[in-house]
């Protein structure tokens, strides 16, 4: 955990401003080039590497990475969209339905190490969604979870194995991770529940 | 994100707003690449129960709804009307509450009736679609053929659409004409007097009286099928002349100013109201409006399921994914 982040764990409820940058835009950088790095470690090189971008904010993650791994390593690394809405399960009790995101896997799965990207990890239940709806696409011969932001607060036994950030979030507090080709901005923020997005 | 929703049933396109026509026709697009999968099946509606009630005859309709359950998961049944204890005698409403005790969530309907599917609605607590009442909509094929023609042109507002032929019998023509007006496209009909309501200009529709105008106005045609179980009526002094006059012909589109598309709901009457030429030809996106329907059923059955908003509170806190 970071200094900020410590400190903004201990600081007292009152005192709190409505939004706290995590990380900005130099800081949020740095932790992609840094997992670009470990990818690479993890996979042994980038053979049959296959970066997966969980809708939204994770699609342009995983774009990031590749790009980072392209540039060190000079070779082209494949990369996909996927959309969990369908596997939620907690569709049947969503009051309006989600509006479900565009999938696109490039190629087969057989063979490949897939690294799934997203930008918080938070319940696990997203990451529980993608491990099934990938199943469905074929066999990899692994599949690896790589976040932006560790929030914590897991209600599966799911563990990622590369993490930008971690960081403490209290109750009423939520993760903002936002990215310059949605938001206009690359920033990760810490918000109060209720204060405006 | 969330999107606004649609209500408990889909009779008609008329009851509709453009949004929520356009929020099916958008939910429509990612369906089309689950129809692409290897394995062809999400467990969106997994658990659901729903009955497929064809009280009339139909192959592309019920299979394309019959797909679009399947891969959506669902558990699905189909009740014809012929061997079926309609045909002794019990009513709509008292057929479909016992398959209800039989605790289904989701009926389509298709029934000869005008009316049919909004009157089984508002009697019973299962999701109804409307697959065709009578000659008053099909909405599901009205959205199809929208979302054909936005892939086709890229938009809606502001496209010619010129339905050709029996509008007076058509629920196509009228799920059609509602959809495409609500969405901004400019549209015509096309046939003989005997075949268009009359007063249908009222809709905010232009009328052709002959096929070569409606050729020379029209980004795309959509040729309606003449309904020959009907003709016995006089409609039409003979189906000859009305490919003469009235046939959608290669001749005919040469003369055209611009390349025309060209749509059929299906079945098609060769050499009726269609030349095969056309029904074959580079414009035609006869196909694509069937591999389009099963991705608008999936979004309908999608959008419509479940939806108990007093269970979406529930659901919020740390229980949902991020």
């Amino acid at each position: 955990m970071t200094l900020l982040g410590r400190r903004l764990a201990s600081k007292p409820e009152m005192s709190r401003p409505d939004r706290t940058i995590i990380l900005d835009a130099r800081a949020l950088a740095r932790a992609l080039q840094r997992m670009a790095g470990e990818v690479l470690e993890l996979a042994h090189g980038t053979d049959d590497l296959l970066l997966i971008g969980i809708q939204r904010r994770g699609v342009e993650l995983a774009d990031r990475i590749a790009k980072l791994i392209e540039k060190d390593k000079g070779t082209r690394i494949p990369r996909g969209a996927l959309d969990i809405t369908l596997y939620r399960d907690d569709l049947e009790t969503v009051g309006p339905k989600p509006v479900i995101g565009e999938t696109r896997i490039p190629g087969e799965l057989a063979g490949k190490h897939v690294v799934i990207v997203d930008d918080v990890l938070y319940t696990g239940r997203t990451v529980r969604a993608a491990l099934d709806e990938l199943a469905d696409f074929g066999r990899p011969k692994r599949i690896s979870l790589c976040v932006l932001v560790d929030r914590g607060g897991r209600e599966l036994p799911i563990q990622p194995d590369i993490v930008g950030e971690r960081v403490k979030v209290n109750s009423g507090e939520r993760v903002d991770v936002l990215v310059e080709e949605l938001d206009g901005r690359d920033e990760v923020n810490l918000v109060r529940q209720g204060a405006p997005a | 994100m969330t999107a606004p929703p649609l209500g408990k049933d889909l009779v008609g396109l008329e009851d509709l707003s453009a949004d929520q026509i356009r929020l099916i026709l958008d939910t429509a697009e990612p369906f089309k690449e689950v129809s692409e999968r290897p394995i062809k099946k999400v467990p969106a509606l997994r658990g659901k129960t729903i009955v497929n009630l064809f009280f009339e005859a139909s192959t592309r309709t019920r299979i394309s709804f019959e797909f679009a359950e399947k891969r959506l998961s669902a558990d699905t049944v189909n009740v014809a009307a012929s061997g079926s204890s309609v045909q002794k005698g019990e009513t709509l409403v008292d057929t479909a509450r016992n398959l209800e005790a039989m605790r289904i969530d989701m009926v389509v309907i298709r029934h000869p009736s005008s009316g049919a599917a909004e009157f089984l609605g508002n009697r019973i607590r299962s999701n109804v679609i409307n697959a065709g009442d009578g000659k008053h909509e099909h909405p599901t094929q009205g959205l199809l053929d929208l979302l054909t023609i936005r892939d086709k042109h890229g938009k809606i507002d502001g496209i010619k659409v010129c339905l050709v032929g029996d509008v007076l019998h058509s629920r196509v023509a009228r799920s059609n004409i509602w959809g495409l007006l609500k969405l901004g496209a400019e549209v015509g009909v096309c046939g003989p007097d005997t075949l268009l309501p009359r007063g249908i200009e009222e809709l905010g529709v232009c009328r052709f009286r002959r096929i070569e105008e409606a050729i020379e106005w029209a980004d795309v045609l959509n040729v309606l099928r003449l309904q020959l179980e009907r003709m016995e009526m006089g409609f039409i002094p003979s189906v000859r002349e009305y490919y003469r006059v009235f046939g959608v012909t290669a001749e005919r589109l040469e003369k055209a100013a611009r390349p025309m598309t060209i749509m059929h709901p299906g079945p098609m009457n060769r050499g009726v109201e269609i030349d095969s030429r056309v029904a074959d030809g580079p414009h035609s996106v006869i196909l694509d409006q069937v591999t389009n329907g099963v991705a608008v059923r999936m979004a309908v059955l999608y959008l419509l399921a479940g939806g108990r908003p007093e269970l979406a509170d529930a659901a919020k806190g740390p229980g949902g994914p991020e």
